[in-house]
């Protein structure tokens, strides 16, 4: 193997070393387990870096979580009750889906509702072009283009 | 008429929301989230001690009196900034500073001690995060303000500031201390 292979495939092993880092040895009992496990932590935010799981996170912090989890999962904790513990701590911030309550719901529904006065904008505007059309404008064109 | 000025008055809504976030963003910065146990009682512990022949620290003891509960570690670099105030506020006989050394390792908080001056009246050693947890740590330096009845009253993100102290902290112990008195 040539000199620069050889830093190549050294740092190509770097890089995996690295990849690997995020994922933890835990001692699953089985591939449901697992399954649980990496769903639950894919909801779940790790709170130093905030734009990243639990489970993609390679954080110090989001490692003791993902420990706790386990050990949560271990002790036969519903889905429901692992998130209650982690909020009871955390905060509703922990989770990627936030609960549908009186200071989130503009977030779950603001989006539609955009939508729909985006939709019903539209509706008027057709609807005045469309009823202008036929008689004469009362106001010169170049006002339309709002 | 109306509908020329339209888009002028969209455009200042969006002017006035924007700028509305920046404000709210510096005065509550959105990486310093809430802690949901404020008013909630301060989570039991019982952990070794860090220092040479410190016995067990049990939250327990604190019980009585106001206490601060400040997490900190030799690799925090806000750690070395509130330093001074914490120093500060270790001097205080009228309640406890206990300090909580998270995820750090022993030698490297000793030196770190050994360095800086140790402010704390008891160091709980919580190397593998099994405590902080529980409080909702998730960076250091943080601060927890607890009463006299072990309720969490308060949480400081971040390093201490002379503001923090003047305007929240120095106030709410005097409370603190009023309720317990009482």
């Amino acid at each position: 193997m040539s000199a620069p292979r050889r830093v190549l495939a050294a740092l190509a092993l770097a890089i995996a070393g690295l990849a690997a880092a995020a994922v933890d040895p835990l001692p699953f009992a089985d591939e449901t387990e697992r399954a649980r496990f990496n769903a639950l932590a894919a909801e779940l935010r790790c709170m130093v870096c905030q734009n990243q799981s639990l489970a993609d996170s390679d954080a110090p912090l989001a490692r003791d979580l993902r420990r706790e989890l386990f050990e949560l999962i271990r002790d036969g904790r519903s889905d429901t009750e692992v998130k209650a513990f982690l909020t009871e701590r955390y905060g509703d911030f922990v989770l990627y889906r936030p609960p549908l309550d009186r200071r989130t719901w503009w977030i779950w529904f603001g989006p539609a509702l955009l939508v729909l006065a985006g939709l019903a904008t539209v509706v008027v505007i057709v609807r005045r072009r469309r009823a202008g059309a036929g008689a004469a404008p009362l106001e010169p064109a170049k006002d339309e283009e709002w | 008429m109306i509908a020329r000025l339209l888009p002028l008055a969209a455009f200042l809504g969006l002017v006035v929301l924007l700028f509305a976030g920046i404000r709210l963003s510096e005065e509550r910065p959105p990486d310093r989230l809430p802690s949901v146990l404020i008013g909630k009682p301060a989570p039991s512990f019982t952990l070794p001690g860090l220092r040479e022949g410190e016995a067990e620290v049990s939250s327990s003891a604190f019980l009585g009196r106001p206490w601060l509960l400040n997490v900190w570690a030799s690799w925090c670099a806000g750690c070395r900034v509130e330093h001074p105030l914490v120093e500060r506020l270790g001097q205080r006989r009228d309640i406890a500073l206990v300090g909580l050394n998270w995820k750090d390792e022993r030698a490297d908080a000793l030196r770190w001690l050994a360095q800086f001056g140790d402010p704390y009246h008891a160091i709980a050693a919580d190397p593998d995060n099994r405590v902080a947890l529980h409080y909702g740590v998730y960076g250091a330096p943080e601060t927890f303000v607890i009463d006299a009845a072990g309720v969490i009253r308060h949480k400081f993100v971040g390093p201490l500031t002379e503001q923090d102290l003047q305007r929240t902290l120095l106030p709410l112990l005097a409370q603190l201390l009023a309720e317990a008195g009482s």
